[in-house]
């Protein structure tokens, strides 16, 4: 997919450097192609930069050595087209939810009334209609959850990059907001990169999973995981749970490596 | 109903206290020069009040801690947020704020005379430097804690560097500016009372000293108790806002 990929992750080093202490290298060689509206999950231990690379895509952090090329044209700062989604929401919580999703509209320009309406219909998408003007501090974290992904959505972005978004809800809000993730998706589609270290989740999700290895983080395979997702039974069919245990085999070997290392060295997580 | 007689019982201690005011000074206690009785003290203020000399002098100090004090805020404000964000600055000015801190602002009130006289100016520069640490010092801890993920949230939905500033890291540093801005409405009453007591020609602190001076306690106790209640009530409608505009914290 070569030419036509959307975004083009070109031999990128990270150096992470600590206030205190030696530098750590974060992402080492890291190279990755994805397509257009494709799902692409990152999987890997914790610690393994994963969020990291999320990060320099999204712009936040600065690309020091190698290339990350969105439509062909060199990432410098965080834009529009790119919209993120935390696994702590990053709501203004001097802000409803109402509040939270107009600011994105209000900075994109868009005139008062169709910001207004904008604003509605993504209420409703994420089903929180009648919490318009709840604050974050009165929702659960699900509720909390929607609002942040109504919000980047609201704005278009071309490119949803989602870091552990689901990492903090629990098991049974976590499943339900996959289905609707995936339901949302399929209505307008974006290409996502989804950090996780949940196996499954990535499995059930994703086109395709980059498995990424311990400290530095390399991407170490990447796996096809096209199912019909419109039928949440797919996570008891036989052919998924092969699929999952494989992927699970790769990454237990990185996650025992990381936790080696990390009894080795008390480094912190760039 | 029950929410009134509960405000009636916690102020209970008050009634007591003026109470056994009146009762210590009626019946021989003391002096009445020492302590006159609260009776004769709220008469003298209902003549203040009439003959204007309360009013006049009481806005002349309104107007003085107000000025010194929206100069502080606007100043400390803009300084501490400044500080947080950008290094050079913190730099420059922390030092300058650690010096500036301990000392006793009061014996800056000599120094401001010389620079700006008797009148309103000096009060003002006085209140405005004392209460400017307190507000920069809040707006620097409150800016830094704002969060990394929100900024980062608003830099991608479209907000430029600097407008993340007024979009998020203002209001992240809010609470603890706001707190900040508490410490510096009572300053401001300190400072004011104690710079007009000095030297001035007019304000609370002028007229306290003043009546003293000519042996008139009753009157004096009067601006005393005035001045008081206005620190309380300042404060207390000062909760009452800051409570509205941090609504949207977790209750």
């Amino acid at each position: 997919m070569a030419p036509s990929a959307q975004i083009v992750i070109n031999r990128v080093n990270h150096l992470y450097r600590p206030q205190h202490g030696r530098d750590v290298l974060a992402l080492d060689q890291v190279s990755l192609e994805v397509g257009n509206r494709e799902f692409v999950a990152l999987l890997g231990p914790s610690g393994c930069g994963k969020s990291t690379l999320l990060y320099l895509i999204g712009g936040f952090l600065p690309v020091e050595t190698g290339t990350i090329l969105i439509d062909g044209k060199k990432v410098t700062g965080p834009g529009p087209d790119r919209g993120i989604v935390f696994q702590h929401f990053a709501l203004f919580p001097w802000k409803t939810v109402r509040g939270n999703i107009l600011y994105g509209l209000e900075r994109q320009g868009m005139p008062k009334a169709e910001r207004e309406k904008r604003t509605m219909d993504f209420i409703e998408l994420v089903g929180l209609a009648g919490f318009e003007d709840s604050y974050p501090s009165q929702l659960s974290g699900g509720m909390k959850q929607r609002t942040a992904i109504a919000r980047t959505l609201a704005i278009d972005p071309k490119i949803l990059l989602m870091d552990e978004p689901f990492g903090a809800l629990d098991a049974q809000t976590r499943g339900l907001m996959q289905s609707e993730l995936l339901r949302i998706w399929q209505r307008t589609p974006k290409t996502v990169i989804f950090v996780t270290h949940d196996v499954q989740e990535a499995v059930y999700l994703a086109d395709r999973v980059a498995v990424m290895s311990a400290r530095p983080g390399r991407i170490k395979t990447i796996v096809e995981t096209k199912f019909d997702k419109d039928n949440r039974d797919i996570l008891k069919s036989k052919l998924f749970v092969e699929k999952v245990d494989e992927i699970w085999n790769l990454v237990k070997e990185e996650a025992i490596k990381a936790q080696q290392k990390r009894s080795f060295s008390q480094e912190a997580e760039p | 109903m029950n929410e009134t007689g509960n405000a009636l019982l916690r102020y209970l201690p008050l009634v007591l206290l003026a109470i056994a005011w009146e009762a210590v000074s009626r019946f021989g206690l003391v002096s009445s020069s020492a302590l006159p009785s609260l009776s004769d003290v709220v008469r003298a203020w209902i003549d203040l009040v009439k003959d204007g000399e309360l009013i006049t002098n009481g806005l002349a100090s309104l107007y003085r801690a107000a000025a010194g004090l929206a100069l502080s805020i606007a100043l400390g404000s803009v300084l501490g947020i400044f500080m947080a964000w950008w290094r050079p600055v913190n730099v420059l000015i922390s030092p300058i704020v650690e010096i500036f801190y301990p000392l006793p602002k009061s014996a800056l009130i000599p120094v401001t005379v010389i620079w700006l006289g008797f009148g309103d100016g000096s009060k003002i520069l006085l209140i405005f430097l004392g209460c400017m640490l307190p507000v920069t010092i809040g707006a620097f801890n409150g800016a830094r804690s704002s969060e990394q993920v929100l900024v980062w949230s608003a830099r991608c939905m479209g907000a430029s560097r600097l407008r993340t500033l007024w979009d998020v890291v203002l209001p992240s540093a809010m609470p603890e500016l706001l707190n900040g801005i508490r410490t510096a409405l009572a300053l401001s009453f300190i400072l004011l009372v104690s710079s007009e007591l000095i030297v001035a020609q007019k304000g609370f602190g002028f007229l306290i000293g003043f009546l003293g001076a000519n042996g008139n306690y009753d009157a004096m106790y009067a601006v005393v108790l005035t001045v008081a209640f206005l620190g309380f009530a300042a404060d207390r409608i000062y909760l009452l806002i800051t409570e509205r505009a941090l609504a949207w914290r977790a209750s």
